[in-house]
């Protein structure tokens, strides 16, 4: 059966600048950092900044145009996943930078899956994730999100798919809401405009 | 009464006594039930979700066994092992016949009602394995040795007080009052145990038939971390959980994490296709998935109970059920409490043994209008009892209904009944509370009202004219 999506899910936007303010305020709700930025070269330099601010000692990430490019900015040691690693080094870096398969503005969640951002666990062990993505990648709404992914992969599916919406939580002691239970404590999603 | 319902009686009455314990249910279920409100305000229609939601899952529960079939060829045809397990203890050989075959020592598991239903964790250490229960609620009901008190939070019955003396015990911690630091405690505590598991355990949401992947919902992501950093990774996941398509996971995850939890969407919702493909740089070498029967496909032949297979294990008729608020979730005394387990123990496990939880209701029909999928609990739960009272009704019950029946039925033994209620109500001071007080059950705790002499009826008569 079909299912009646636009009158059942909650409101989004379709247009462009819209769906991204969407996302923003989605964002906010959850606590996800949502970064906009013009240029590739300015997603090195927001990085940067975050590496003296965090302090970082080591990053980890994978092989994509966007991250090699912005990767070079950070002035410390990266752990590349792609040919596979020791997960006890991936375990000590202070932040992962992947891509994703989409941004779903209905929602402020990012797909993103084994084959686009390095593999499982580059996008969970880490205390920092930071999520980049590119102006087409936005979606409007959850079945568009899901829809792509069979679009884009049947029948060769990644072997893990993941809907991600906000930094990790719990509300296990007394109901009271604790970020990074056991993923990471940030997320932060950088998208660039002109690629 | 068996031991099983003596037991809960016992409990029950302790339970109403214990105010403090009662607070801190209600604190968090009061929580729950104000985001829960304004996350279904999101919706622009949730009658119709559930409708659409209750369709999917019923048309899915008619094609059954087409459904596993797809599901099954798809998940092989990527190299994932598919095991079926007809019985609770199928499930734990299988899982064995794992652990020995990997040589493993340690086995890290995210949450998984269904592991619970099988008493899995049990079986493997009997056997010598250490298991380890990541999600946060979980791991701190397994330092305390009991059970989850609740299908979607296990340690809802615990204060952070409590947890901190826990976790002072058992891992040498500093007592705190915040639950951010209990939360780091944990986290730092299983750090390392992802890394050393050899065996990866996880439960599951749903298993997407048409594309074969299975579905697994948290907040945490230790379930993620379960599924990326251990060699071999096993799921396990009940017939019942297929839904035919993978665009009807739009509609049903962001009305899990609504009822579930009270969010828009809960933070990892993971689809699992298989094993680690050739080109990916990490991921579990091999995959098994256990697909349990344990009396579902018992259930899915009977038209009638057949609706509560469309459970998806949210925990909302929990969540609104008065009887759960009154007595706790470990007085049921039973892997799935509230009112979905009264329906589904007796079902599953055996009418004789819970046939109490029945009982265990008042009809209020709050958990039917909570459920997500529409299953009429409280029809269910009355068909038990049809059950009851026709297979397992003592012989004085039966022959008092009888009389109930006949006083009913004649004019003449009511108007008779009701003077001889009336001598036998100013008599009963006599006997009350005593062991031959036939009425001892109902006046333990309530008052009977006054009968009269004169009834309405007699008035009526007199005064017409």
């Amino acid at each position: 059966m079909t299912i009646d999506f636009q009158n059942i899910l909650p409101k989004t936007e379709t247009e462009y600048t819209a769906m991204v303010n969407l996302f923003a305020n989605k964002s906010a709700d959850l606590t996800t950092r949502f970064v906009k930025v013009f240029t590739q070269r300015e997603i090195g330099l927001y990085l940067n900044t975050l590496a003296t601010q965090e302090k970082w000692v080591s990053i980890a990430s994978h092989h994509t145009p966007l991250t090699d490019e912005s990767v070079i900015a950070v002035p410390v040691p990266c752990l590349w996943t792609d040919q596979g690693y020791k997960i006890e080094e991936l375990e000590k870096v202070s932040a992962s930078i992947t891509g994703c398969d989409a941004l779903i503005a209905q929602t402020g969640s990012v797909m993103l899956s084994s084959r686009t951002a390095g593999g499982r666990a580059l996008s969970i062990l880490p205390p920092h994730h930071i999520v980049l993505a590119t102006k087409n990648q936005i979606v409007p709404d959850l079945p568009t999100a899901y829809r792509m992914i069979r679009e884009k992969y049947s029948p060769n599916y990644p072997s893990m798919v993941s809907l991600v919406t906000g930094p990790s939580r719990t509300g296990d002691i007394e109901r009271i809401l604790v970020l990074g239970a056991h993923g990471p404590r940030k997320l932060t999603i950088i998208l660039v405009e002109e690629v | 009464m068996n031991n099983l319902a003596k037991k809960f009686h016992q409990d029950a009455a302790h339970m109403a006594e214990n105010v403090a314990l009662r607070n801190v249910i209600a604190t968090g279920l009061g929580k729950y039930a104000e985001g829960r409100d304004k996350k279904i305000a999101d919706f622009q229609d949730w009658q119709k979700a559930r409708e659409t939601a209750s369709q999917i899952k019923r048309e899915s529960l008619n094609n059954l066994p087409q459904n596993i079939q797809q599901l099954t060829e798809k998940l092989t045809s990527r190299g994932t092992h598919i095991h079926f397990a007809a019985t609770g203890s199928d499930v734990c050989r299988i899982v064995l016949n794992i652990l020995r075959q990997k040589k493993a020592k340690l086995m890290i598991k995210s949450k998984s009602m269904t592991s619970e239903e099988v008493h899995l964790n049990k079986a493997l250490e009997k056997e010598g394995f250490k298991v380890v229960e990541s999600d946060l609620g979980e791991f701190i009901v397994q330092l305390r040795q009991e059970p989850p008190y609740h299908i979607v939070f296990p340690a809802m019955h615990l204060t952070r007080y409590q947890i901190s003396d826990l976790f002072h015990d058992k891992l040498n911690s500093q007592p705190t009052e915040n639950p951010e630091t209990l939360t780091m405690i944990a986290r730092q505590n299983l750090r390392s145990q992802y890394i050393q598991a050899d065996v990866g355990f996880t439960g599951a949401n749903f298993a997407v038939a048409d594309t074969g992947m299975i579905s697994v919902t948290e907040n945490e992501g230790n379930s993620r971390l379960c599924g990326s950093l251990p060699k071999t990774m096993i799921t396990l996941i009940g017939i019942e959980k297929v839904i035919p398509r993978l665009e009807d996971l739009p509609l049903f995850l962001p009305m899990l994490a609504t009822v579930g939890a009270a969010q828009n969407l809960t933070a990892y919702n993971t689809l699992y296709s298989g094993p680690k493909r050739p080109e990916e740089p990490d991921g579990p070498e091999e995959y098994h998935v256990i697909l349990l029967d344990n009396g579902r496909s018992r259930l899915q032949k009977d038209p009638v109970y057949r609706e509560v297979l469309k459970c998806m294990r949210c925990g909302s008729c929990l969540n609104v059920c008065p009887i759960y608020k009154s007595v706790g979730g470990h007085t049921y005394n039973a892997t799935y409490s509230g009112p979905i387990g009264s329906v589904l123990m007796p079902k599953l496990f055996g009418m004789a043994a819970y046939k109490h939880l029945s009982f265990a209701c008042s009809l209020c029909c709050a958990c039917r209008d909570a459920c997500p999928v529409k299953i009429d609990l409280s029809h269910l739960l009355l068909k038990n009892r049809e059950t009851l009272s026709s297979q397992f009704a003592p012989k004085y019950e039966k022959l008092a209904f009888k009389g109930m029946s006949a006083l009913f039925n004649h004019p003449l033994f009511w108007s008779l009944g009701k003077k001889l209620a009336w001598i036998g109500q100013k008599l009963h001071p006599l006997i009350e509370g005593s062991a031959i007080d036939p009425a001892q059950c109902w006046t333990a705790t309530r008052k009977a009202p006054k009968l009269v002499w004169h009834s309405f009826k007699d008035l009526w008569k007199k005064y017409k004219s």
